[in-house]
C-alpha cells in the first residue's frame, strides 16, 4: 500500500502502537508477546481498513484483535501459557488490576516508559528500548539512530528484553514515594536520546534531527501522563527551546554556528513561544530542578535580540543555582563562559584556567574550544591558534571540525 | 519468584570506618525478613581464611587449595534466597539489607528456573 493514505495510517499507528503495547504488556505480562500482537494487529489493520473502512473505534478494534491473536498464540503454546499465566498470579500479587474495562483504552504507558528505563538495564539499552517500545521505532530504525550495525542493537534489544523477563523488571509505574528517585532516570534516557540527535557524538552530520524530535514526542507523552512533574515540563521546555535553534545552527555547508554567529530571524518562534510557555511550570510551587533551571537558561538566550542585549547576569545566576544542584565540570564550563559575557574575557578565562585539571573535560572539544575563543578575543592568537588545534584533534563531527578550521584560519 | 541476595563484605580498601552495620542492625534485617513472610533461605558464611577450593581436571584428578584470598576486593560473607513478587521488591530488600552499607554490596540474582 502507498500514497497520502498509507503515510497517514502509519502516523496513526505509530501513535496508537505505544498505547497498544503498553496495555498489552499490562494484560498479560510479557513484552514479546505483545510486540508480537501489536505487530499483527496492525498489520492486519493495514490489509483490512482500507477495504472495510477505518473502524468507529480504531483503537478498540486494534486491541480486541491483538487480544485473540495472543489468545490464539497461547493455545498454540501451553507452555508458555503456563508460565505467563504465572507471571500474571506474581503481577496481580504485586500489584492488582484495576478494575473495570470500558471501552476507552487506558493508558499503560507509563509503566512502560519506567520499565524501559529501569536502573536494572544497562544504560546503553534504555535509550534503545524506549524508542522502540514508546517511540515505535523498529529495531534498524533504532540502529541507525544510534549509528550501531543492525546485529549489535538487535542484539541489545534481546538482551534488555531477556533481563526483562528472566529477572522480572516489574511494568509498574512507582508510587508517589519512589517516584522522585525514579523519575530522573527516564527523563535522562529521554534526554540522552535528545542530546545524541542535538550534537550528534559522531559522523558527517552535526545534528540528527529525527533524533531531537524524537525525543520531544516522547517528553510530550510523558508531560501528558504526569501533568504535575515540574521536571517533566522543565526537559520538555529545555528541549523545545534548543531545538527551536536547529535551522540557525549550521551553516550552508553544514558547518556549526555557535549561538553568538546565528541568524536568529530563523529561529522557530512557534516553538519558542511553547517552550517558554512551559517554563513557569517548570519552576513554579517548589524548589527547582535541574532541568527547569535549563530551560530557564535556554529561555533567555531565545528571548534575547543579540549577544549583546543577552541576560549575562541573570544566566550567570541560574549556572549558580544548576551547579548548587547538580555540579558538574561541563556546567562550570558553561558558566564561565557566560561570566566572559558578563564581566570580560579575562575574567571567563581564568575560569576555564582553573577547570584545567578536570579528568572529564580532557577530551572534551568544547573546553579548549571556549579557552581558544576568549584568547582569541584578548588578540593573544599564538595561544588560541594551539587551543583551537587542541578542539579539531578531539572534534567528533565534520561540521565541528569544518568551524574550527574556520576559526583557525582567522587567527593565524 | 525467588532470589538470591548475595551479600559482599567491602575490601579492606573500600571499608568506610565507622559506617559497619552492627549485629543489632543485622538481627532487626533478618527479623523482618522473617516477618515478612518472604525468608527461603540464608546463612552467614564463616571468615574467608577458612574456604578451601576445589578443582577436578579433565583426568579426573582432584586439586585442592587453601583460599581463595584477597584478590577479590569484595568477599562474599552471606546470602539470603527470598520469595518475592519481582525485581523492584527484591531490591527494596537489597537496600534495607546492613550489607549493602558502608562500603559493602548486595548483589541480587534470580534463581533460574527450569520448569516453566
Amino acid at each position: 500500500m502507498t500514497g497520502p493514505y498509507a503515510e497517514n495510517v502509519e502516523a496513526v499507528f505509530r501513535e496508537e502502537r505505544g498505547r497498544l503495547l503498553a496495555a498489552l504488556v499490562r494484560r498479560f505480562g510479557d513484552l514479546d508477546l505483545a510486540e508480537e500482537v501489536t505487530s499483527d494487529a496492525i498489520e492486519a489493520a493495514l490489509v483490512r481498513w482500507p477495504v472495510d473502512g477505518v473502524p468507529p473505534k480504531p483503537g478498540a478494534w486494534l486491541m480486541t484483535t491483538a487480544r485473540r491473536r495472543a489468545v490464539d498464540r497461547l493455545r498454540r503454546d501451553r507452555t508458555y501459557a503456563s508460565r505467563l499465566a504465572l507471571l500474571q498470579v506474581e503481577a496481580d500479587r504485586a500489584a492488582p488490576s484495576p478494575a473495570g474495562a470500558g471501552d476507552e483504552l487506558p493508558d499503560e504507558r507509563l509503566q512502560l516508559f519506567f520499565t524501559c528505563a529501569h536502573p536494572a538495564l544497562n544504560a546503553d539499552d534504555r535509550g534503545a528500548l524506549t524508542l522502540r517500545c514508546l517511540g515505535g521505532l523498529a529495531t534498524p530504525e533504532v540502529a541507525r539512530a544510534f549509528l550501531v550495525p543492525e546485529a549489535t542493537m538487535a542484539k541489545r534489544i534481546v538482551r534488555a528484553k531477556k533481563k526483562i523477563r528472566e529477572a522480572r523488571i516489574p511494568f509498574r509505574a512507582p508510587g508517589p514515594d519512589e517516584l522522585p528517585a525514579r523519575l530522573p532516570g527516564v527523563l535522562q534516557v529521554i534526554y540522552s536520546i535528545f542530546t545524541e540527535g542535538y550534537a550528534a557524538s559522531a559522523g558527517p552530520d552535526l545534528q540528527r534531527l529525527d533524533l531531537a524530535e524524537e525525543a520531544i514526542r516522547l517528553a510530550r507523552i510523558l508531560r501528558r501522563l504526569l501533568p504535575a512533574e515540574r521536571e517533566v515540563a522543565g526537559l520538555l521546555g529545555l528541549m523545545l527551546l534548543i531545538h527551536a535553534r536547529r535551522d540557525a545552527r549550521t551553516g550552508p555547508g553544514g558547518e556549526l554556528v555557535l549561538l553568538d554567529e546565528q541568524d536568529r530571524g530563523r529561529w522557530d518562534r512557534a516553538m519558542i513561544e511553547e517552550g517558554l510557555r512551559l517554563v513557569p511550570a517548570a519552576l513554579a510551587g517548589g524548589p527547582p530542578g535541574p532541568y527547569g533551571v535549563q530551560a530557564a537558561i535556554a529561555a533567555l538566550h531565545d528571548e534575547a535580540a543579540d549577544v549583546a542585549t543577552t541576560d549575562w547576569p541573570q544566566i550567570v545566576a541560574l549556572y549558580d543555582v544548576l551547579l548548587a544542584l547538580a555540579p558538574s565540570p561541563v556546567v562550570e564550563l558553561n558558566r564561565a563562559a557566560a561570566v566572559a559575557l558578563r564581566d570580560g574575557p579575562e575574567a571567563g578565562l581564568a575560569l576555564l584556567d582553573a577547570l584545567a585539571g578536570e579528568p572529564r573535560l580532557r577530551a572534551y572539544a568544547p573546553y579548549p574550544m571556549a579557552r581558544a575563543d576568549l584568547l582569541q578575543r584578548l588578540g593573544r592568537l599564538p595561544e588560541a591558534a594551539a587551543a583551537y588545534r587542541e578542539a579539531l584533534d578531539l572534534a567528533g563531527t565534520e561540521p565541528e571540525r569544518a568551524h574550527l578550521r574556520r576559526r583557525l584560519a582567522a587567527v593565524t | 519468584m525467588k532470589y538470591m541476595l548475595l551479600i559482599n563484605s567491602a575490601g579492606t580498601d573500600q571499608a568506610q570506618e565507622g559506617c559497619e552495620a552492627s549485629f543489632e542492625d543485622w538481627m532487626a534485617y533478618d527479623k523482618a525478613v522473617q516477618e515478612a513472610g518472604i525468608f527461603v533461605a540464608g546463612h552467614s558464611l564463616a571468615d574467608l581464611t577458612t574456604a578451601t577450593t576445589v578443582r577436578v581436571d579433565a583426568k579426573g584428578e582432584r586439586a585442592i587449595t587453601d583460599g581463595p584470598f584477597a584478590e577479590t576486593r569484595e568477599v562474599l560473607g552471606g546470602y539470603y534466597v527470598i520469595d518475592v513478587p519481582d525485581l523492584d521488591v527484591a531490591l527494596d530488600w537489597a537496600a534495607r539489607c546492613p550489607g549493602a552499607t558502608g562500603g559493602g554490596s548486595v548483589v541480587v540474582r534470580p534463581i533460574a528456573d527450569f520448569e516453566g
